[in-house]
């Protein structure tokens, strides 16, 4: 069974109500939580694609959620209580590194050169993007599919589409703490909308 | 207005507004063009699926 961090349910509350809500915290949560610590690695380092950084963002949540177990007390489930706090995490580890200009080097990235190879030279699509079927945000197949091409971004551009998409940062304040201008920022959501979707025409669909 | 420009136009719209002459030239273009608007379409797809990547 696919057991990766995108599931066909979302962290809103709705789903978790869906899912049995106002649970009694379990008796057994501090090993749920150890138990929970290769999820949380994996969801770390698709967003700051660095292991250290993912480790240690993965052992101050530990620390923090041990330390105040009882904040869980009425919450319907671990994993997303625990995602809440290590998303916290990432965006202190992204503002932390950006401070120190951990981010490697953004030369040539601005250029949308290598996208131009999307088109012909009349500027059609040489590939047209497909019509997708919309039952596929509750298909596991799709969400694993996602989850891979995810990681084959290139690290930079991968963790600026995630900032955006899933931990909602507007555009100009991603330029801020990564210290790149709009237009690059830009440029690298335009590479990694592209690359992500004809990752996914390949990978799941199977085009 | 040419898919490669439509396509960056339709990126960028999903982080800013874009000035109503942007616009109305690219309405235009997915009036006519599908393979366009598949391509929008999988981009609020896409912001779905990364929304609800975890439980």
């Amino acid at each position: 069974m696919y057991e990766g961090i995108a599931t066909s349910c979302g962290i809103d509350e709705r789903c978790s109500a869906r899912s049995g809500h106002n649970r009694a915290v379990p008796p057994n949560l501090r090993d749920e939580i150890e138990d929970l610590r290769g999820y949380l690695l994996r969801y770390a380092s698709l967003q700051l694609r660095n292991r250290e950084q993912a480790e240690d963002a993965v052992q101050e949540t530990l620390v923090a959620a041990l330390a105040a177990e009882q904040s869980f007390a009425g919450r319907s489930n671990v994993r997303t209580w625990l995602t809440g706090i290590l998303k916290h995490k990432i965006v202190d580890t992204i503002r932390r590194a950006s401070r120190e200009r951990a981010f490697e080097s953004t030369d040539g990235e601005a250029s949308i050169e290598d996208l131009e190879a999307l088109f012909d030279e009349t500027g059609h699509w040489r590939e047209p993007p497909q019509a997708w079927p919309e039952q596929a945000l509750e298909d596991k197949q799709f969400l694993q599919a996602l989850e891979k091409c995810l990681a084959l971004l290139p690290a930079r551009t991968g963790r600026v589409f995630l900032m955006r998409e899933h931990l909602g940062f507007e555009t100009a304040d991603i330029c801020k703490e990564l210290g790149i201008t709009p237009t690059h920022c830009w440029v690298l959501l335009y590479r990694a909308r592209t690359a992500l979707r004809a990752c996914l025409e390949k990978g799941w669909l199977g085009r | 207005m040419s898919c490669k420009e439509a396509s960056r136009l339709l990126s960028q719209a999903m982080d800013q507004d874009l000035p109503l002459w942007e616009r109305v030239r690219l309405r235009l273009h997915l009036v006519a063009c599908d393979a366009c608007r598949n391509f929008s379409r999988q981009l609020e797809f896409l912001r779905r699926a990364v929304a609800r990547l975890v439980d």
